[in-house]
């Protein structure tokens, strides 16, 4: 591999794990705070996809107007699954979340099959982000360089509002100890409800840049992204922000690269992020950037 | 009220000879189509299946999305091992098989057995790692080695024992009704008695709460290892019976949605029950086909009743799954078994009900 090769893929492969990283960020943060993993955000992730194609193909909405209305539809399919599906189980044993969770990736993925089709459908054009841009002798659509750029933005702001705003302090505390935050008069459902908007909207995001430089959206593309996004999320250290951007970065770096050096291999690169999966959770369950939870009686 | 031990016996008799002659009807074509035929025996494999299922995320309290995968072990090594040696050049017509195996035929049994076997052998090595796990970790590396499982397969370096991604053809097919259900039958038993033992004990035990089952002396380890191994074993048993009866498989049917849907069969039947899920498996198979009416156009007179197009099935068979986990949470049978008692209290609870409805209401005590 000479450089130039080595270049690219880092560009294709930091890019894959930006876009990664936004998804897994909504996965950490559900699970920081309901200990739940949301299997419908993968697929809340591929609505997103439709919800673009909707906007930019059937709607003809220019892309400045269009990012905005896909976000805002994702926003409201996610708050609106939470009400539907997680709120009336808060007090339910955790399996029957978790079947709710997968009752609605189900249905979510059913629903597209349904309304959409089984086809695949082509991932419009946005403007500008199409554009191939060269650097030196890296050549690479518009939306590869910039993906990265827009999710270390997207975790800054993000940090800052979980750091430093007292809805952010509300977060923590119901992550923290979900009885006591409810005694202390925090709005445990309204924070619920934000986290749930937070996280589509980050899904929505990534979605755009996911999908972008691919050809087409069906409606299982969720189901293997959201898998390995929800891998990032554990490799990072589940419920820590930070940490699920760097397991992003990892999967979608070691992904690209695996199947650049050993082409053999392509069939399976989704297992290998699976195999590294079980690596982490055997030496290091508590992920990268985790804390050490001991478990009660 | 309880009924005699005897009256029991006898209503259990009448129902299984009643069940026997059903089914030896249909296998002689006397009732029912080959349609219907087909309907019973994939309702029994699913039934099969099902049970495995509950024996881990029902009994044992772990929640595992394996269980497509497994399947798939057990269907392929049908695939391979009972495809007829004339007609496999026909079926490898990519790449042809592998020189050591292009000539190995074993009967059908045999085939099922190194099946379920190897799906359980898989079981237990990926077990040592993954049932340390904590219930949701377990479940996305379930899943993840389900998905694994049908990547390898699909894989074209795989070809010349698994046909990579156009999948087998010419499985040969069942003679009677009655070796599928024989075997869905046998493998739902041995499993009920394996619950009724020790064993089965220390399973709910871990199910209840695992660190008072450890503190009681209970080998947490061995005991889901046990409990996840024998469950794969009749997955297999299960993938395999299901090869037979498709007489073809193809990687693409071992996606996810397999396990969501087997998943509906054992939350619909109730979780920790076996006779719950028999009924629902029977249940959703059948519904399964008979609301096929959803996916067609459908007119009143001339005018086209909207929504009905192909998905809408599957659409109202997910929102199901939905309404029972958020409404009822327990499912059919909960973790109760069948009964004729339970049976009766039914019917009287029943009787009851209709004759407070026939009173009056009674006047309202000041």
């Amino acid at each position: 591999m000479d450089l130039t090769t080595f270049l690219q893929n880092c560009v294709t492969g930091v890019s894959l794990g930006s876009a990664y990283a936004l998804i897994a960020i909504g996965y950490t943060m559900v699970y920081g705070i309901l200990r739940l993993i949301n299997f419908a955000h993968g697929d809340i992730f591929m609505m997103a996809g439709y919800f673009t194609i909707f906007a930019i193909a059937n709607f003809m909405l220019p892309w400045y107007i269009a990012i905005p209305f896909v976000i805002l539809a994702t926003v409201i399919l996610g708050a609106a699954i939470e009400r539907a599906a997680y709120k009336p189980l808060r007090e339910a044993p955790r399996m029957s979340i978790m079947i709710s969770a997968i009752g609605v990736s189900f249905l979510l993925e059913n629903l597209a099959t349904y309304l959409f089709t089984g086809l695949p459908r082509s991932f419009p054009k946005l403007g500008f982000l199409q554009h191939v841009y060269k650097i030196g002798d890296i050549s690479a659509p518009i939306v590869t360089f910039i993906t990265p750029v827009i999710t270390i933005v997207l975790l800054f702001v993000l940090i800052y509002l979980v750091n430093h705003t007292k809805m952010g302090m509300a977060m923590r505390a119901v992550s923290k100890d979900y009885e006591a935050s409810r005694l202390m008069g925090i709005e445990i459902n309204t924070i619920i409800t934000i986290t749930f908007i937070i996280g589509s909207a980050l899904a929505a995001i990534g979605a755009i840049l996911y999908f972008s430089p691919r050809p087409m959206v069906y409606p299982f593309s969720g189901v293997m992204p959201g898998l390995k996004c929800f891998v990032a999320a554990v490799i990072g250290g589940i419920g820590n922000i930070p940490g699920a951007v760097i397991g992003g970065f990892v999967i979608g770096i070691a992904e690209t690269f695996l199947v650049a050096v050993f082409p053999s291999m392509t069939g399976y690169s989704d297992a290998f992020t699976f195999v590294l999966l079980i690596i982490m959770l055997v030496f290091r369950p508590t992920g990268l950037l985790g804390e050490n939870i001991t478990e009660k009686v | 009220m309880v009924l005699k031990k005897s009256t029991k016996y006898i209503l259990t008799s009448v129902l299984v000879v009643a069940a026997l002659v059903l089914l030896f009807m249909l296998d002689n074509g006397m009732i029912g189509t080959s349609y219907t035929v087909r309907i019973v025996r994939l309702s029994f494999i699913y039934a099969l299946i099902g049970v495995s299922m509950n024996l881990v995320n029902g009994f044992t309290g772990l929640f595992s999305l394996g269980q497509a995968g497994f399947m798939a072990i057990g269907a392929y090594t049908v695939g391979v091992l009972t495809i007829p040696v004339d007609l496999r050049p026909n079926v490898y017509y990519l790449k042809p098989m592998a020189e050591g195996l292009a000539n190995v035929e074993v009967p059908f049994g045999v085939a099922l057995l190194l099946g379920g076997i190897f799906a359980a052998v898989f079981a237990a090595l990926i077990g040592a790692p993954v049932l340390r796990l904590k219930s949701d970790y377990l479940a996305i590396a379930t899943l993840g080695f389900s998905e694994i499982i049908r990547a390898v397969i699909a894989n074209d370096q795989l070809a010349p024992l698994t046909n990579g991604s156009l999948g087998l053809k010419s499985i040969p097919g069942f003679d009677s009704i009655f070796i599928p259900v024989i075997i869905s039958v046998a493998g739902i038993a041995i499993m009920a008695l394996l619950i009724k033992s020790s064993y089965g004990r220390a399973f709910k035990a871990i199910r209840e709460d695992e660190i008072a089952a450890e503190a009681m002396g209970i080998n947490l380890f061995k005991h889901k290892e046990m409990s996840f191994a024998v469950s794969a074993f009749f997955a297999g048993i299960g993938g395999g019976l299901l090869a037979a009866h498709l007489t073809a498989v193809d990687s693409n049917q071992f996606k996810i949605m397999v396990t969501y849907e087997i998943l509906l069969i054992i939350v619909l039947g109730g979780m920790g029950s076996i006779t719950g899920t028999c009924i629902a498996a029977f249940a959703i198979t059948a519904g399964k086909e008979w609301l096929r009416f959803f996916d067609e156009a459908f007119f009143i007179g001339t005018w086209q009743v909207p929504l009905f197009r192909p998905g809408l099935r599957m659409v109202i068979f997910s929102l199901l799954l939905m309404a029972i986990v958020l409404f009822y949470r327990r499912g059919l049978m909960g973790t109760k078994e069948f009964s004729w008692d339970g049976i009766l209290h039914f019917f009287l609870r029943l009787k009851r009900g209709i004759m407070r409805l026939g009173k009056k209401p009674a006047r309202e005590v000041q």
